[in-house]
């Protein structure tokens, strides 16, 4: 690639960071940017001039959040019961987001359909580009993000509904 | 995507900008220290419009006029230089400091290495010998030319100007036509007037 990696992180920087932090929440997501822009920095040369972008960044993204989510031991550890809405992390209360209890319903997708949900839906790749980096047939890929968005909506959107009543 | 759900996921959280000029910061720390970034940039506010600076692991390799367009600049810097080009970084803060302090005439000349990989053969040997020409003083195309070696190649010492890639530290403003009149500049004839205006005031 002839153009300046510059381009690359401000146009798609902001994608990467929001899906890195749907496939690994919050907390790891900072680490999982980093690896993710410092490797395609070195790669950036090497890619064609008319390679599609976001789809590599992603791919690049999708492998860094399993070495950081192995890292951290806790990819495939779903949160068994989504705890009470806006329970801030008193661990690290800088990574606090205000919409920590949507990114603890996300965590609590079964794999697949939180990276399906996760490329699909946040990075914005279609189907038959998700199915090549999570594996699976688009068919399935597609059947898994809509899972997963029908998952969310029935916990996280249902809990702030009655929450907002309150 | 007018779905709540989906756009809950997919939109930007608040912080974001803070969390990303954080990470971009690091990214660019990470990368120098890896020697894995070709050049890094940063823009300087001046009194002859905001310049583009540019610098390579061994120097200053490019300053840019507005009018000559950053984008283009750092586009073509991509092809000639490398493409691992960042924003950001301190390796440009003494070129920064150093032109701040030319601009308010307090200083008279630059300190800072230069890569020169961007001029070659006739161009460069022509770049070395502006740098000669002291703080206030003009040179005309020809003086320049025989200075360069080449007594004739007079046009061939104004294209040497037009594409320096180092104006202002290689101080190409310094040559005007032999009659007087200012020539040609490729930051415009306005930057160099206030460029020489300013070398004569101080």
């Amino acid at each position: 690639m002839k153009r300046p990696f510059e381009q690359a992180v401000t146009e798609h920087g902001p994608m990467v960071l929001r899906v890195c932090r749907a496939v690994l929440g919050p907390t790891e997501a900072d680490d999982a940017w980093s690896e993710t822009f410092l490797s395609a920095l070195r790669a950036w040369p090497d890619l064609p001039d008319d390679a599609n972008v976001r789809a590599w960044l992603v791919t690049i993204a999708h492998r860094k959040a399993i070495d950081v989510a192995r890292a951290g031991a806790r990819l495939a550890v779903p949160v068994a019961v989504v705890p009470d809405a806006a329970a801030p992390r008193a661990d690290q209360p800088e990574d606090a987001l205000p919409d920590g209890d949507l990114w603890t319903a996300v965590a609590a997708l079964p794999e697949k359909q939180r990276l399906c949900v996760a490329y699909h839906h946040v990075a914005g790749l279609p189907h038959p580009e998700v199915a090549r980096i999570v594996g699976g047939t688009p068919a399935a890929a597609r059947r898994a993000a809509a899972d997963g968005i029908a998952r969310l909506r029935s916990t996280y959107a249902l809990e702030r509904t009655v929450s907002t009543h309150v | 995507m007018s779905d709540p759900t989906i756009q809950l996921v997919s939109d930007p959280v608040t912080g974001d900008a803070e969390r990303l000029a954080r990470l971009h910061a690091a990214l660019v720390d990470r990368a120098s220290a890896e020697s894995c970034v070709d050049v890094t940039y940063r823009l300087l506010d001046s009194p002859v419009g905001q310049l583009l600076l540019a610098a390579t692991e061994s120097g200053v390799v490019r300053v840019a006029f507005e009018i000559e367009d950053h984008d283009r600049v750092l586009d073509s810097l991509g092809s000639s230089v490398g493409s691992r080009i960042l924003r950001g970084g301190d390796r440009l803060d003494p070129l920064a400091r150093e032109l701040d302090d030319y601009f308010a005439g307090r200083r008279h000349g630059f300190d800072v290495p230069l890569d020169l990989r961007l001029a070659r053969g006739f161009r460069l040997t022509v770049l070395r010998h502006l740098s000669e020409i002291p703080y206030g003083s003009t040179e005309s195309y020809g003086e320049v030319a025989l200075a360069s070696g080449s007594p004739r190649a007079v046009r061939a010492v104004g294209s040497a100007c037009a594409t320096n890639p180092l104006p202002i530290v290689v101080p190409c403003h310094r040559v005007v036509r032999s009659d007087g009149a200012l020539g040609g500049y490729l930051g415009g004839l306005p930057a160099k007037e206030r460029l020489l205006a300013l070398e004569r005031a101080a």
